[in-house]
This record gives structure tokens, sequence and C-alpha cells, in this order.
């Protein structure tokens, strides 16, 4: 087994560990290639089925082709795609450049916020409807109890101290100082009413291996992370207004592989594209402890 | 596995294409508070090259601004500070490289309240790096350390024994250290360790040899360390294949029944024969599914597959698949084990846990407390009846039924387990080995049961006399679902329409009825056979004819009920083929059959057996 056999293997076992264990499961899609490739890895787990929904905050600033490949996405393999949102926040404009509000507090708003309400079920949840070809209110509007999510140890200092369960409380916070153990491949699965457990297969995976993994399987991605002529990608994907494309003329996935194993990127954070993370003193400490993802 | 933090992997090394397949191996490095742990890693970091340019230079300068002597523990702390920019420290992963390969150093904080994190960490581990510092000597948590290390399965371990220039490269001093940590590692029936001395502050010993100590003449620390293997051989030992789960996607229209798990050790391929633990089932291997990959002929230790079988039996998650013809794992009830306890309330001997070991999950008792390594006074002692937090020791425990598993010492993977207590993993073991049955906790809660009994006036054969039958619970089971519960509620109709006093009960209305208002459930289907169980002791008592409908239980579940409803005795219809290798059956109703005539020979085997009498009026 070469070493993406083994982070593989790794992650089918975590997504198996979580559907036996939660009732009311939900993988948390971001339409990104880490969640892209989370989405391959639950199909590999579950011998090409996604036996849960996949949920999308949508800010309503994503990059429009992002949505397109979500809808898409959920056309050609059937899936179950549920989206919420923070409607209020969005029609009084309360959000970032539009109103008298930074980056962090528009993605409190927009991203922990609508998570959050959507994950309890309090705001409305958004269901593709396959038969009508279109999103419907979602009838289920029970608290989702284990949320499975595509964070990855090496992208920034908060996520490197996740572990592969990790224990939210009521509020959604994280306490970081006193996490469970994980010994060998027990993790925690039993948890107290109202809390929840976000779950984590990708954490031992980096930006390369990603990248790896997309070429080995052939997985298809957003055009948005290569070259389309104008010598920019983005290497990290989010909404617009705070969202900058990084210079590169990578065409292909080989192409992004040659450029991370020549070390181009060696100096520059991965998200170094997303301004939010700099308003935040350079790490998302103070969002994640709070349940942005 | 890989940890996962390989955090700052990307800016603290240097990465060039050549390190694209380099073989990369975990060291956990573990020790008492200030025996030298960081400047150890330092050193390391530093004679390796692995620092970050101008580091090393900034530090000293740092340090010379400061008019305090430059320490290589300091390197540590400023890479440190540099990644975490003040948020909490969990434990923090080093990288270094020597020419053979890539080390990740999880540097397992030092400081008791952290123990959680050094397990986490350590569990993760290939190799262990041990430090004691010479002139203070063995401490409270060289020994604690020394003894985790060794239970969380890390097998390659070498102790350094440093600061040796405060004790002037004493060779007696570091002789007699030697001996009494080998000692104490043999109470505890550990392997005796390498040791090295070194002085990580002078650099003697870690990565060149040491020419203050010319009487010592084994491998320095970074010579050792590659001389660490890699985990391999999983494939040699016989096969383990834990069931995780079992899938069947009927409703995207997929027919396949695929056990789906990770290969522990050992191989398995198409056509294999291959028999279950604790069931005994056996069968053979139809196919190995994946996904988007060419078809699989065979699959081997490390890989997460999925098996279809032959034949459908039924098997539950957590049993093990294994190979007739290769050593078995043991089915027993009772085991004894090392723990450690890390749970806020202590480990108290008769409270029971959840017990999650490889795939299974089960209800266990502490059946008793051998002996606990003390923390206070750093000895073995017979007299203490808990664990408390952060003591390691020495239990039996006891499960309901039997359950699978293999010494630690033979196959890791499937003798290791945690123990859940509210919620939390608060403590992780190791099997050592089966303990004989003496008396079943089954045996001892029905007898004590009995003894307490608070009885009416009213004698069994007065009940029978004035009902003109007797009673008796009655379970059908077998594999087809619908089928077992039309025929148990049929009989019961049947038997009612005859006048008889008959009560038909499922299972679910012990889920969501008796056993709802359970605090702190275990969510384990034989807690609702306990509840059954004692169910059918108090209904057969009351002279009903009690009927239940239990498709796909197993020979214990049915040896358990079996045994909670004494005195009264139970009846074991089977409706179609059946899965029991042990339980006597009273009587099997062929798959097909009509209802009618099912019912007409249960009814038959009833009379037989002078439960009802021939004519009713």
């Amino acid at each position: 087994m070469d070493h993406l056999d083994k982070l593989e293997a790794q992650s089918v076992y975590i997504f198996r560990e979580a559907y036996r264990e939660f009732k009311n499961l939900v993988m948390l899609w971001s339409i990104g290639k880490d969640s892209t490739v989370l989405l391959w890895l639950a199909r590999k787990a579950f011998f090409g089925h996604v036996p849960m929904p996949m949920l999308h905050i949508d800010t309503h600033y994503k990059i429009p082709e992002m949505i397109e490949y979500r809808d898409r996405l959920a056309r050609e393999w059937r899936l179950n795609i549920v989206y919420g949102e923070n409607r209020e926040a969005l029609e009084k404009k309360d959000t970032y450049p539009d109103g008298a509000c930074d980056r962090i507090a528009c993605c409190r708003r927009l991203k922990t916020e609508a998570l959050k309400h959507t994950l309890s079920g309090e705001w409305p949840r958004y269901r593709f409807d396959h038969a009508l070809g279109r999103y419907v209110r979602d009838a289920n509007r029970e608290r989702y109890t284990g949320v499975i999510v595509g964070v990855r140890a090496d992208e920034e200092g908060s996520r490197s101290k996740e572990r592969y369960f990790s224990p939210r409380d009521r509020e959604n916070d994280w306490d970081v100082g006193d996490q469970p153990p994980e010994l060998w491949n027990q993790f925690k699965t039993d948890f107290a009413p109202g809390t929840h457990v976000r779950i984590h297969p990708l954490l031992d995976w980096t930006e390369l291996n990603i990248w790896e993994y997309i070429d080995r399987e052939n997985i298809s991605l957003v055009s948005l992370y290569f070259d389309q002529g104008r010598h920019v990608r983005y290497r990290s994907l989010g909404c617009y207004p705070c969202t900058k494309p990084v210079a590169s003329g990578a065409r292909t996935v080989r192409d992004i592989i040659a450029e991370l194993r020549e070390g181009k990127f060696a100096n520059i954070a991965e998200r170094s594209g997303r301004e939010q993370d700099k308003e935040d003193g350079g790490g998302l400490e103070t969002l994640r402890r709070e349940g942005y993802m | 596995m890989n940890t996962a933090t390989a955090a700052s992997a990307a800016t603290l090394t240097p990465r060039g294409p050549a390190d694209v397949d380099r073989e990369k191996i975990n060291i956990v490095i573990v020790g008492h508070v200030d025996h030298g742990k960081s400047t150890v890693i330092g050193r390391l970091l530093a004679d390796t090259g692995s620092l970050p340019e101008g580091k090393l230079e900034d530090v000293k300068a740092l340090c010379a601004r400061n008019a305090k002597p430059f320490e290589y523990a300091f390197l540590l702390d400023a890479l440190k500070d540099e990644r975490n920019q003040g948020i909490t420290i969990d434990s923090a992963r080093c990288f270094f490289k020597t020419a053979l390969r890539d080390y990740i150093v999880i540097d397992a904080p030092g400081h008791i309240e952290f123990l959680k994190n050094m397990v986490t960490g350590a569990a993760r581990a290939e190799a262990a790096l041990l430090v004691i510092c010479a002139s203070e000597g063995i401490r409270e948590n060289s020994k604690r350390h020394g003894y985790l290390v060794s239970m969380l399965g890390i097998r390659q371990v070498v102790v350094l024994v440093n600061k040796m220039d405060l004790v002037g490269y004493d060779r007696a001093t570091y002789d007699t250290l030697v001996a009494d940590y080998t000692a104490f590692l043999h109470t505890l029936g550990v392997e005796p360790l390498s040791f090295i001395p070194v002085s990580a502050m002078e650099g003697d010993n870690l990565a060149a040899p040491s020419g203050r100590m010319p009487w010592y003449q084994g491998p320095t620390v970074l010579e050792q360390l590659d001389r660490f293997e890699a985990q391999e051989g999983k494939r040699s030992l016989p096969l383990r294949f834990p069931v995780q789960d079992i899938y069947k996607f009927t409703e995207e229209g997929d027919e396949r029944r695929i056990l789906a798990g990770t290969i522990e050790t050992g191989a398995i391929g198409t056509g294999d024969e291959v028999v279950f633990f604790p069931s005994g089932k056996t069968s053979r291997v139809r196919s190995i599914e994946a996904f988007n990959v060419p078809s699989k002929a065979a699959a081997e230790a490390g890989e997460a597959i999925g098996v279809t079988l032959e034949t459908q039996i039924y098997i539950k998650p957590g049993e093990i698949m294994t190979k007739p013809g290769e050593r078995p794992p043991r089915t027993h009830s009772r085991f004894k084990a090392h723990v450690f306890w890390m749970g806020r309330s202590p480990l108290i001997k008769g409270k029971t846990y959840k017990l999650k070991l490889s795939t299974a999950r089960s209800p266990v008792r502490v059946a008793d407390i051998l002996q606990v390594l003390d923390a206070t006074d750093l000895s073995m002692t017979h007299r203490k009846q808990q664990l408390d937090r952060h003591d390691v020791g020495e239990i039996i425990l006891e499960t309901p039924k039997p359950i699978a598993f293999d010494p630690a010492e033979r196959i890791e993977g499937t003798g290791r387990f945690v123990l859940v207590d509210h919620y939390e993993i608060a403590g992780g073991g190791i099997v050592q080995q089966e303990v004989e049955d003496g008396t079943t906790l089954l045996k001892e809660h029905v007898r004590g049961r009995e003894i307490a009994w608070d009885r009416g006036m009213i004698a069994q054969v007065d009940r029978r006399a004035r009902n003109r039958h007797a009673s008796k619970f009655i379970v059908f089971t077998g594999e087809e679902q619908s089928d077992v519960a039309e025929f148990a509620r049929k009989l019961e109709e049947t038997l009612f329409r005859d006048h008889h006093q008959t009560y038909y009960l499922g299972l679910n209305n012990m889920l969501s009825g008796m056993g709802s208002g359970i605090q702190e459930k275990i969510s384990d289907p034989s807690d609702s056979i306990r509840l059954l169980g004692e169910l059918a002791r108090i209904l057969t008592d009351s002279g009903l004819i009690f009927i239940t409908a239990l498709p796909g239980i197993d020979d214990d579940d049915l040896e358990t009920l079996s045994l909670l409803n004494f005195p009264a005795e139970i009846v074991v219809v089977a409706v179609g083929s059946n899965g029991f290798s042990r339980y006597p059956l009273d009587f099997v109703i062929p798959s097909g059959t009509r209802f009618e005539d099912g019912i007409s020979s249960v009814y038959n085997l009833l009379r037989e057996k002078e439960i009802v009498i021939e004519y009713t009026i």
C-alpha cells in the first residue's frame, strides 16, 4: 500500500465508523477540492453510494461557478443535497462589503450562525428534489448529531489540533484545551443529548495528497482551480469579496502537483487568498471555537 | 497511521521533489518534566540540519542580547510560538530527517494533566524515546510513561539516560539507573529496553558518538532511530477482519449484502472459507468489493474493503472474520487486562462500563482489580479497589456474553480496547489473556434475584389448574424477520381463541417502552434481551404463555433468555433456516410452510410437552 492507499483506508474507516454510530449524520460540502475528495471517499466507503445528506451553507456570495458545479453534481450522482443560509442577514444586507461590518463579522453571520442553526434544524433547510429538479423546503428538522467535515490538519494552526472525532457542546463551542483521547482506532462516538460530534476523515491529508488523489482517481473539479488563460487560479475557494486567486499557469491537476512538489507555495499559506484569516490574527481559532468549519 | 499534524511540515522543513516518496516514521518522546525532552528534540533538529534557515542563529543572538546562556530547548519554544501564535498547546510535532528517512516527533507533554494528549500522540507512534535524567533518576512519570508506552503497543523503545554531563559521565551512575529501571519494567512484565547514555546539552551520543564515555560502545540516538523499523509484518499473521458494518443499499437498487471492514492482519481471497467469532458461523467469500478499482481477487492487512459471502448467514457488526486452519481468536466472557485510567471519576470494581474492542461494543463489568500502580508511592499495590485518574493497573473484565479477542502480544488490533464512562473514553487497555468463567455474572444475578423474590400467596400449581394450561416462554426465531413475527402473533391468536392466557410482545417494545427511561442506556441489543428475559420471568410466573419473536438472535441471546426466565422453561421455535450452532431448538418450521400448518405443528408440540391439554372447553 502506498501513502495514498493508507490515507484512503483510514478515511474510509472513519466514514464507516461515523455511519455506524450516528443516526442523524450529515456531510458538510463546500464544493471545494477537499470536500469533493471527501465525497469521493464516501463513495469508496459505501461502495458507490452516499448514504447521508450533504449540507452546503450558502452565503450567496459564492463564486457562481461553484453553485453551478454543486447542482450539476447533485443531478449526475443523484446526491441528497441540502442547503441552509442566514436569510435575515442577507435580507438586511448585514454583510461584507455592503453592510457596516468587517469580514470576520460577515463570516460569523453567513457561515457560523447559518451553520449552527441549520445543523440544529431551527432555520429552514432546502433539499434538492430530483423529481422536480429544484430545491424545496426540507421536512426533516431533526438536529444533526454527527457532522462530517473535510478539514485538514495542515491547513492552518487551529486545525492541527483537531481530533478525528471532535465533540462540540450545545452552543457549538469547541474546548480546545480538553479534547477526548483517541486511542488506536477508537474515537469518541458517545455523546450527551444536545451535543454533536464533528468528524474529520481528511485530517491526515496534506494539500499535495489531495491533488495526488484527485489525479489518481480522476475526480472532476470545479474549473476555478485551474488557470483559464489569465495566468491565475484559485488555490482555496470561498466567497468572491474575500477570495483572491494566486498567480499560476497550472491548467491541469498534474500541473498543480508539479507546482506543489517544486515548492512554489512552500512559504505561502494555502488559505493566504482568504482575507478573513488575516483579520483573525492569522489563525482561525476565534471563528473555529464558535463553530466555523 | 500517520499523525495528522504535519501542521508545519510545509513551512518548517525544506520540501523538495526528493521528499515525495521518502519513508516517514512517527516517534514519540516521553519522560518526566525537566528531564530534558525539549533539549533532546532541539538538538536532534539542529544536528540533522532540519531547522528553518537562520533559526539557530536567531535564537542564539536572542539569548546573547538577553544575557542568558543558549539552550537547545529554546529552539523548540521558538518554533512552537511561531506556529501556535498564542493558541493553546496540545502536543507539538516537529520534523527532522536523516539520510535514511523523515521523522515526525510527537513531543508528549511531561505534565500529568496532559496525559490524554500524551496517549493520543503516543498511540500513533511506531517508536518511542524515553528520557530519564541521570542526576535525578527514575521519577513518577519515568515509570508511568514506561508502562504506557509499552501498553500502547510501541515495541521499539529506547531509554535515553540524559544529562550525563551532570554526573561527570560516570559509568557506575548509568549502570545503576539501567539496572533499577530494568527491574521496574520486569515487575510490569515489560521487555527490557535498550539504553543510551547521552547529554543532549553537550551533544554526546545524539548525532555523533561521545569521546567522553569510551565505556559505551552502543549506537548513537540517530543510529538507533535509523535501526527502528516502520511497522510491517501484519500480513503474515492469521486473518483478522473485524466486521465494522453490514450494508445493503437496496433502495439504490444495489442487492449486494456487503460486510465492510478493515483487514487488521492477514490476507483474504475470493473462494476462501471463513469462520466468524464469537458466533462460530461459517461461509465462503464470494467477492471482494471496493469502489472505482479493477475487480479484486485478494486483499491484505491495512485495506478497507468489503466482502460478500456465498451463503446468507446472519452476522453482526463486531464479529471477527477469520480463516479455518489459522489460529483462531479467543472467545470468552472474562479476560485479564492492563488498563490506564483517564476518567474524571475513578474506575470502580463492580461497575459496568461500555467496552469498545476492535469493532465490537459490549457492556463490561469490572470483575476484579488485581493490582494498581500507585501514582503517589510508585509501587504496585494489591490493596486498592479502584483506579484513580492517571493510575494504571491490572484488572479482570467480564462481558455479559462471550466476545472474540486476541492477547495483545499476539495481535494488537484485536487485543486493545477502550472503556467508555458517561460518554467519554475514560480508559484504555490491552488484553493479556482469558480467565476461566467460574460463576458468571448472569448466574450470580439470577441466584440473587430468586433469593430476593417477593412472592404472593398463589402457588404455580393453582394457577395452572385455574388456567388449564402451564405457563411457558415461547421464542420464535429465524432469518426472515416478517415470517418469524407473523408466526408468533398467529400462535398468540390461536391460543387466545382457545381460552388460554397468552401474551405476545416484540423486542421493539423493550427499546421504546420499558427500556426508554433508563438513564445512560448502553446502546447494545443485549440490554433489550436482558429486559425481555426479566419480563419473561414475571409473566411466566403469573401463569401466562408468553410469546415473542426475535429474528436473528444468536446462541448467547438464547442462553441469556433461558437463564433469566428461570425457574420457568423456554421453548424455542425456528422459522426457516437458522444459524444456531449450540442452542438446542425445540422445533423447526421449514421455510415456505403455510401459517395454518406451522401453527398446528407448534400446537401439537405444546400438547406433547403438556403445556396445553388435549381438548379445551
